[in-house]
């Protein structure tokens, strides 16, 4: 196997970089990283998108691009993701192993990695039953884990998954996964972890984390293990935006614990508005939302291990921006630019 | 064993419209276990039909046998005989059992009673669970004699997804995570080690992936009959072809003199002479 010599722009950094992505020279500057998220919306309107796009900019370094997301049919992820390269919004795509099996998902790698999306995210996706398709057929021929390695093996040593050589190169793609620190066995997250890396993870992104002394404690086995030495780890968080959607995450989101002071405090910042105003109290409850993750956020900051946060604001993006710019993290590093790798195993 | 429950009464009234006599076959194996197809429910059944039939003002006459096994062409043979006197034959055997009266009898319109769910077992009373969706590539030596292809609706094989909850899986929260188990006894069977392997994609095709599957398991009871077909499904073939048309010379089965020592061997295996 060698590598193609059409791309050898600039030997000398060829083989620093496995993606050459926003996301990994931040991270490798050692800068604490922020990445957001943006849902494609379920329908082919791009103003959607763009209207997205320019609540994000600037403030995150990269932002996942939702795959059909609980099961529900949306503009694609790869589609979507191209808008954000074009407009300079760094793309990380999503990609679940639900809708594709081991062939479509080394195309659309492919296919998204020559439209310069550098950055995917490696999931087992929603069920289809959360959705509004209940009765489709799941595919689940390799299961997260496995598209981890398999992405590897096509950044990593020009291969399909058959076996085959990849002419010219792999897709070169950072590659992300998704912990669940909270969920069960929590125990063995650590493990599941461990594995991940082991797949070839370069970055993880949380499940949204309310509870710090939980976290503090699955961050001091994830260190005591090391894996932080070898995985980016980025903390999920997120704005409370009301009493009843803190009530609803922390009894219907599995994996997301929201401890009882927190949903105190959004609800007493409503205390003694009229309550026939409504409108001051979404704001105030909105208000204490953004100060409570920014808060989080500087905690966060502080535990050993952590490379970033990735902030869940789906359906309210314009929290970002005050959360970014209260947090201390505006403005984004703009590392120094670099080309993009050639294709090709590297030095 | 195979589990299967009865389709509700209007969908079979439906598919039986219209036809005046109605053979209905239950199975007294998998499916009487389960209280969907046994010789009890095939007569319930049949009764029910006719009366509502009945109340619709419609002329129904329902017949009904059960056989012992409805998947194994010897055991309905002798249903052959009286065939004819019927528009249809109502199948209370699960889906096995329905395309081999199909195959065994091509020219008889075989309807299915059943609709088939799994292969599983009884695990309270009244409760039958899923077990085993014949992949055809066993994992069970990685996870600790649990089957996540089965019991995990994401057929995980590294894990478990991050919807687990309290034990309890996402997707039916009255269901246990496969993975919650497999990863909570690892210790008791000292998996660890295994479960901390990446286990490379499935080979999918000894699954529904590839194209239907036939196994021989027994060399020595597989031998081919004397015009060198290999199935009693071929000779019933034959059969139908000779009565059809005079190029075909194949003498109705038994047409090998062995087949019926064969037979018998056969049977035996199954535990059933
Ligand atoms: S791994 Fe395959 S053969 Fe084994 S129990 Fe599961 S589905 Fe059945
Ligand atoms: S909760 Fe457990 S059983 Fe359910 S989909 Fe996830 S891993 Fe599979």
């Amino acid at each position: 196997m060698s590598a193609q010599p059409e791309r050898k722009d600039d030997a000398a950094s060829e083989s620093q970089w496995k993606s050459g992505s926003n996301l990994e020279r931040v991270l490798a500057d050692g800068h604490f990283a922020v990445t957001g998220e943006l849902g494609p919306p379920k329908s082919m309107n791009t103003d959607i998108v763009r209207k997205k796009i320019g609540q994000l900019k600037g403030f995150v370094d990269g932002a996942n691009i939702t795959d059909n997301q609980t099961g529900i049919v949306r503009l694609s992820s790869i589609g979507t993701g191209i808008i954000l390269e074009q407009e300079g919004l760094e793309a990380i795509i999503q990609m679940t192993c639900r809708d594709r099996n081991r062939l479509a998902m080394q195309s659309d790698l492919m296919g998204a990695n020559i439209h310069d999306i550098k950055n995917v995210l490696c999931l087992s996706g929603d069920h289809q039953s959360f959705g509004n398709h209940p009765g489709a057929k799941n595919v689940h021929d390799v299961d997260s884990m496995q598209l981890i390695r398999m992405v590897q093996e096509m950044r990593d040593l020009n291969k399909f998954q058959g076996g085959e050589e990849i002419k010219g190169g792999g897709p070169r793609m950072l590659i992300g996964t998704a912990a669940s620190p909270f969920s069960s066995p929590v125990e063995m997250r650590p493990f599941r972890l461990a594995k991940k890396v082991a797949a070839g993870a370069d970055f993880v992104q949380t499940q949204m984390i309310f509870d710090m002394k939980l976290f503090k404690e699955y961050m001091k086995r994830v260190v005591d293990m090391g894996l932080h030495e070898k995985i980016k780890i980025l903390a999920g968080v997120g704005p409370l935006k009301s009493p009843p959607m803190a009530r609803f995450l922390n009894s219907d989101v599995p994996g997301i614990i929201v401890p009882e002071e927190c949903i105190q405090r959004i609800d007493d910042a409503g205390k003694g508005i009229d309550a026939d105003d409504k409108e001051a109290r979404t704001a105030a409850y909105r208000a204490e939302g953004i100060k409570l993750c920014i808060e989080q956020i500087q905690e966060i900051q502080e535990i050993e291990g952590v490379a970033g946060i990735h902030i869940m604001a789906i359906l309210w993006e314009a929290a970002v921006e005050p959360i970014v710019r209260g947090a201390g993290l505006y403005p984004r590093p703009v590392p120094a630019d670099t080309p993009t790798p050639t294709p090709g195993p590297a030095a | 064993m195979i589990v299967a429950e009865q389709k509700p009464l209007e969908d079979l009234q439906r598919m039986l419209k219209g036809k005046k006599k109605v053979l209905a076959v239950g199975c007294g194996t998998c499916v009487s276990v389960c209280f969907a197809g046994g010789q009890k429910e095939t007569r319930g059944l049949a009764a029910a039909l006719q009366t509502a039939a009945a109340v619709d003002g419609e002329e129904l006459e329902v017949h009904e046998r059960t056989v012992q096994r409805q998947c194994v062409q010897e055991f309905i043979a002798p249903l052959e005989d009286d065939l004819e006197e019927y528009d249809a034959v109502l199948s209370l055997g699960c889906g096995v059992g329905v395309q081999t009266m199909a195959e065994r009898f091509p020219k008889t319109r075989t309807l299915p009673g059943l609709d088939t769910n799994f292969m599983g077992q009884p695990t309270e009373p009244g409760v039958w669970e899923e077990r085993c969706v014949g992949c055809g590539n066993c994992v069970l030596e990685y996870t600790g004699g649990l089957c996540p292809i089965t019991r995990c609706p994401k057929q995980l094989m590294n894990g478990p997804c991050g919807g687990s909850e309290g034990g309890m899986c996402e997707v039916d929260t009255s269901i246990p995570c496969i993975w919650s188990k497999i990863w909570g006894n690892s210790e008791n069977l000292n998996l660890m080690d295994m479960l901390m392997e990446v286990q490379p994609p499935k080979d999918w095709s000894t699954s529904r992936g590839g194209a239907m599957r036939r196994t021989v398991v027994r060399d020595d009871l597989h031998q081919p009959n004397a015009d060198g077909r290999t199935t009693t499904t071929e000779v019933a073939a034959a059969k139908a072809d000779a009565a059809d048309g005079p190029e075909a010379e194949v003498e109705a089965p038994p047409a090998d003199p062995n087949a019926g020592a064969r037979e018998d061997a056969f049977l035996k295996e199954l535990g059933l002479s």
